[in-house]
């Protein structure tokens, strides 16, 4: 088993402002598995995918990726394992604007200490990147720019891509061509994926789909 | 990684040349301008320690008599009595326009380690002794000396620029002062089995090296405050880099929020924001120092003018490269841009992983901030006001100008938005009230560059009332003090006596200015003798005095003192007054004496001539008489007698040349003043570049509903100017109360005098015209890029809405 989750519990705010995001939440998910989770606005989709991507802590529950229980790991331990094996995909692309397409695209890979030049060349080829590899996230369209940011996630040759709303900036066409390339590019490597959606056609895609209501997988 | 994410957020700087030139160019400049003052000072330290050793200071006593000289047999009977003595003649040369000092020694008695020349030392031979002797001179001063009918020029690297030394024959001939020497050096160690010299020489005045050494201390209060405005200089250039380093974090935001998600360790983010930080201060330190060599070499030759004219101490007029300049240069640039960094690097540390993106966060100031500071800088003023009540001295003075303006400073941004806020209420009209409420979003990003504006202007005006007020009570006194028409200098005692005669029969009055060198109450300094006359009493400025002061002068009852005396002794009328420990008089006046660094005393004439006998100097007189009268007296003096060279001046002769050493005083005051004022002009400029480009946001909305490019670049410039008349009203109230504290603390314990204080609206208001003027110029470019901006710019916002 890849990833698992057991149990995954989420609130924000305290006392009496507090808001219960993710209420007992469990899931698994196989090597090369790709999953959708569907749910209205504030469903819990981007929390879910935030701890399981460690960029967040949960209040209870565990989650074990590779056989590992990552939810005990500190600070660093969690950034390791996100800089090395977790690859991340933004609505919001969150490129860096002052580097290059390419130094974008070998970010992730660089800070692992797992740049593979070859790799990437090979990204930015099935990415149709290559022209644009000395231009700036600026000039690029939100098309461009989300295959950058798919291409940067995939330079670390991840277990588990978590992917947010890849296409919720995108039109259909651009949004069909992203989706295609990211489970291609899985597919090939092995990776898992996970991704958070509002699409059902989107999610209609994947091997495995879930749906999240108030904090609940049905 | 720690090198990844140093290249990452390194490529934000290629990406913005602009705001990197704007941060290099911001530390450069705070940094040129400490650095340049600490050349000074290091250069004028250097200069001291020089002539210390040349006058054997610390080492020797030096015996001295008034201005008519010791007579060579003295010095004779104390080389018969075995003390290791050597003379010593100074006096002032011109050559070729230029005044230098000229020192006469003699080689073969002078100690080895008492002067510039070692025996032995190469530069001593046989011509240095013979005719036509040898003129020793620094390097640089050779050219000027050659070719002007002077004995030959020889450069060495251990005289003083300014300065001449030579064999004491050669001097006398070229001072006309054959047969008197001005000092003798005697080594003190020597004293055992001798004579005392008390018994031996009993006319001779001693001094110790400590008290021939009392320059440094002298000047020690000039180059404080030099530094501490050289500390201003650098605080006003820090908030251009603070700003600079702020602004980049903000835009590099989301970038590091990317790195963080992509696994990047908070630790190496903080070690790449160092060693970025250290990278551009050395750049900036390395640009600062060169900055600050070149606007210390400038204005180095009147500082000299001024230490030379202010304290008599001799400053070699060029700069050399020293280690402590140059490296507390680094240590300030890397000292300003970590601590710079250090709010960027908090904020990095503590930066929360999944916040969404709010760029310029900081930017949304709350109300609630605002009073927090408001407080904080009520505070940090009542603590400032109250230093001056609970303390005293130089330091106490400086801690009181820094809560001042660190109050002020924090005082600025609240006061400018209640300010804005009061106006918004008042004003009708949508653009108003939209410009109004703009304004004030725009505050936090502008406050750092207007908080340098108002240190710049609150300076500006605090030195410019002091220099003011200072120049108009010394032209005052000037006038007050200088009432003799002319002043004559008898070269020797015979023709004194002649000149008196002469003189009192073809004048009003002649007054003698006779004084003889004496302790004052336990200070070295000079005693006047006076006569009884209505010049005195009619133009005289008296502090404080007796009732009947002068009447007790003339009577040889009391005693006058000069204010700084009667300060540093912290002394009352009436208090007993010791002069040359011999019986004392009371005090019975206190009058100002501006320029004079040492201690004054004006007995009456008669009792000078009792109590000094030959000690006295009574070669002065001068001279009332009608004015116009004047030039044909000259005519006739010069004529009859063979004054000596200076002899004769008249009273504007001495004016002028009193205040041309007052203007040099304040020159580099003045210097510094402007480059302060360009710095914050320089910060202004760069902070509205900088916020220029992260403005559409807010811009496009505005634009698409119906104000034009045009109509947003002028209301962009308003905005400046605005703001710049507002920070100029909250600094000019700093300025006074820095100025008030300049002339009543600071000056009182660097000089020993306190002036009043006069105050100069019509400087202010020019103050104001060039604070609109800087913030109009800094607000063009910006203006003028946004008239320039294509629409497809201001479309893009609203297609990459956030």
């Amino acid at each position: 088993m890849l990833l698992r989750v057991e149990d995954l519990e989420k609130s924000y705010g305290h006392g009496p402002q507090s808001q219960s995001v993710l209420r007992g939440v469990s899931l698994e998910l196989e090597a090369g598995e790709s999953l959708a989770i569907t749910g209205e606005s504030g469903s819990g989709k981007s929390t879910l995918l935030h701890l399981i991507g460690l960029l967040d802590q949960p209040d209870a529950g565990a989650i074990r990726i590779a056989g590992e229980a990552v939810t005990a790991l500190d600070d660093s331990g969690r950034a390791r394992w996100r800089r090395e094996r977790i690859g991340l995909v933004f609505q919001q692309f969150n490129l860096v604007p002052s580097l290059t397409v390419a130094g974008n695209l070998a970010l992730q890979a660089r800070l692992a200490k797992q740049h593979d030049p070859a790799w990437i060349q090979t990204l930015a080829e099935r990415l149709g990147l290559t022209e644009y590899l000395q231009r700036y996230p600026e000039q690029l369209s939100g098309g461009q720019q989300q295959r950058v940011a798919v291409g940067r996630a995939l330079a670390i040759r991840p277990v588990l891509l978590l992917a947010d709303e890849p296409t919720g900036n995108l039109d259909e066409a651009t949004s069909e061509d992203v989706l295609e390339l990211m489970l291609e590019l899985c597919r090939d490597a092995d990776t898992a994926l996970v991704m958070a959606t509002h699409s059902t056609h989107a999610a209609g895609r994947l091997t495995r789909h879930a749906h999240l209501t108030r904090g609940q997988l049905t | 990684m720690t090198l990844t994410a140093l290249l990452a957020l390194l490529s934000h700087w290629r990406r913005k040349p602009g705001q990197l030139a704007t941060l290099i160019i911001g530390l450069g400049l705070a940094t040129a301008l400490w650095t340049s003052v600490q050349a000074i000072n290091a250069e004028a330290r250097a200069s001291y320690g020089e002539a210390s050793a040349a006058m054997g200071a610390g080492r020797l006593t030096r015996l001295h008599a008034g201005e008519a000289g010791i007579p060579v047999e003295q010095w004779a009977l104390l080389r018969r009595d075995g003390w290791a003595a050597s003379p010593l003649i100074e006096g002032d040369l011109e050559v070729g326009g230029g005044v230098f000092g000229l020192t006469g020694i003699d080689p073969l008695s002078t100690r080895s380690e008492g002067g510039n020349l070692a025996p032995g030392d190469q530069i001593i031979g046989l011509e240095f002794l013979t005719q036509p002797g040898l003129l020793l001179v620094a390097p640089e001063d050779v050219e000027s000396l050659t070719g002007t009918g002077l004995p030959p020029v020889l450069a060495s690297a251990n005289v003083t620029p300014g300065q001449i030394l030579t064999d004491i024959a050669v001097a006398a001939r070229l001072l006309g002062r054959e047969g008197v020497i001005d000092a003798i050096l005697i080594d003190d160690s020597a004293r055992p089995g001798r004579t005392p010299l008390e018994q031996l020489v009993p006319t001779l005045e001693q001094s110790d090296g400590a008290a021939a050494n009392d320059i440094a201390q002298l000047t020690g209060s000039f180059h404080l405050n030099l530094t501490a405005f050289g500390f201003l200089s650098f605080a006003v250039g820090l908030f251009i880099v603070y700003a600079a380093i702020g602004l980049a974090f903000e835009q590099r935001r989301a970038s590091l929020r990317t790195l963080r998600a992509l696994g990047t360790p908070v630790s190496s983010i903080v070690i790449a924001l160092l060693i970025e930080a250290l990278v551009l201060a050395l750049i900036a330190g390395a640009l600062g120092v060169v900055l600050g060599y070149l606007v210390a070499s400038t204005l180095l030759p009147g500082v000299a003018a001024t230490l030379r004219g202010l304290y008599g101490a001799a400053v070699s007029g060029e700069l050399a490269i020293r280690p402590q300049w140059w490296l507390s240069g680094f240590a300030i640039a890397v000292f300003g841009a970590l601590s710079a960094t250090a709010v960027s690097i908090r904020q990095a540390a503590v930066l929360p992983l999944l916040a969404a993106a709010q760029p310029r966060a900081w930017a949304i100031a709350s109300s609630r901030r605002y009073i927090q500071q408001a407080v904080f800088a009520f505070a940090l003023l009542a603590l400032a006001a109250l230093i001056p009540v609970f303390f005293s001295g130089m330091l106490a003075g400086f801690a009181m100008l820094g809560g001042l303006f660190v109050g002020a400073a924090l005082l600025l941004p609240p006061g400018l938005a209640l300010v804005l806020n009061l106006a918004q209420r008042c004003m009708k009209g949508p653009v108003s009230e939209w410009f109004l409420a703009d304004t004030r979003q725009q505050l936090p990003g502008l406050s750092l560059a207007l908080m340098a504006l108002m240190f710049a202007l609150a300076a500006n005006v605090g030195v410019g009332t002091m220099v003011s007020s200072f120049r108009l009570t010394f032209v005052g006194w000037l006038d007050q003090r200088l009432a003799a028409e002319l002043y004559v200098s008898a070269s020797d005692e015979a023709q004194s006596q002649e000149l008196y005669a002469w003189l009192d029969a073809r004048s009003d009055a002649v007054l003698p200015i006779w004084s003889a060198n004496s302790t004052i109450a336990g200070q070295p300094g000079e005693v006047f003798g006076i006569v009884d006359h209505s010049t005195y009493r009619d133009h005289w400025p008296l502090l404080a005095a007796a009732p009947n002061a002068w009447d007790a002068v003339a009577a040889g009852e009391g005693v006058m003192i000069n204010e700084q005396t009667w300060r540093r002794l912290n002394l009352s009328l009436g208090d007993p007054i010791t002069l040359a420990d011999t019986s004392a008089l009371p005090l019975v006046a206190v009058y100002s004496d501006y320029g004079n660094p040492n201690a004054q005393a004006i007995i009456g004439l008669d009792p000078l001539v009792e109590r000094y006998g030959e000690r006295v100097a009574n070669l002065r007189y001068g001279v009332r008489l009608p004015p116009e009268d004047v030039p044909a007296l000259m005519r006739e003096l010069e004529a009859r007698f063979d004054l000596p060279e200076f002899g004769l001046i008249d009273q504007a002769g001495i004016k002028a040349f009193s205040l041309s050493i007052f203007d040099r005083t304040f020159t580099v005051t003045g210097a510094l003043n402007v480059l302060t004022l360009s710095v914050a002009a320089f910060a202004m400029f760069a902070s509205l570049v900088t916020l220029a480009s992260m403005r559409l946001p807010q811009l496009a909305p505005v634009w698409a509903i119906g104000l034009s490019r045009g109509q947003l670049a002028r209301l962009e410039m308003l905005r400046a100017g605005i703001l710049a008349l507002l920070t100029w009203l909250i600094a000019v109230p700093t300025g006074l109360v820095l100025a008030w504290a300049l002339l009543a603390i600071v000056n009182v314990e660097a000089f020993g005098w306190r002036l009043p204080m006069h105050v100069f609206p019509g400087d202010w208001l020019r103050l104001l015209g060039l604070a609109v003027l800087a913030a109009l110029i800094a607000a063009l470019l910006p203006a003028r890029s946004l008239v320039k901006r294509p629409p497809r710019d201001f479309l893009q916002v609203f297609a990459q809405e956030r």
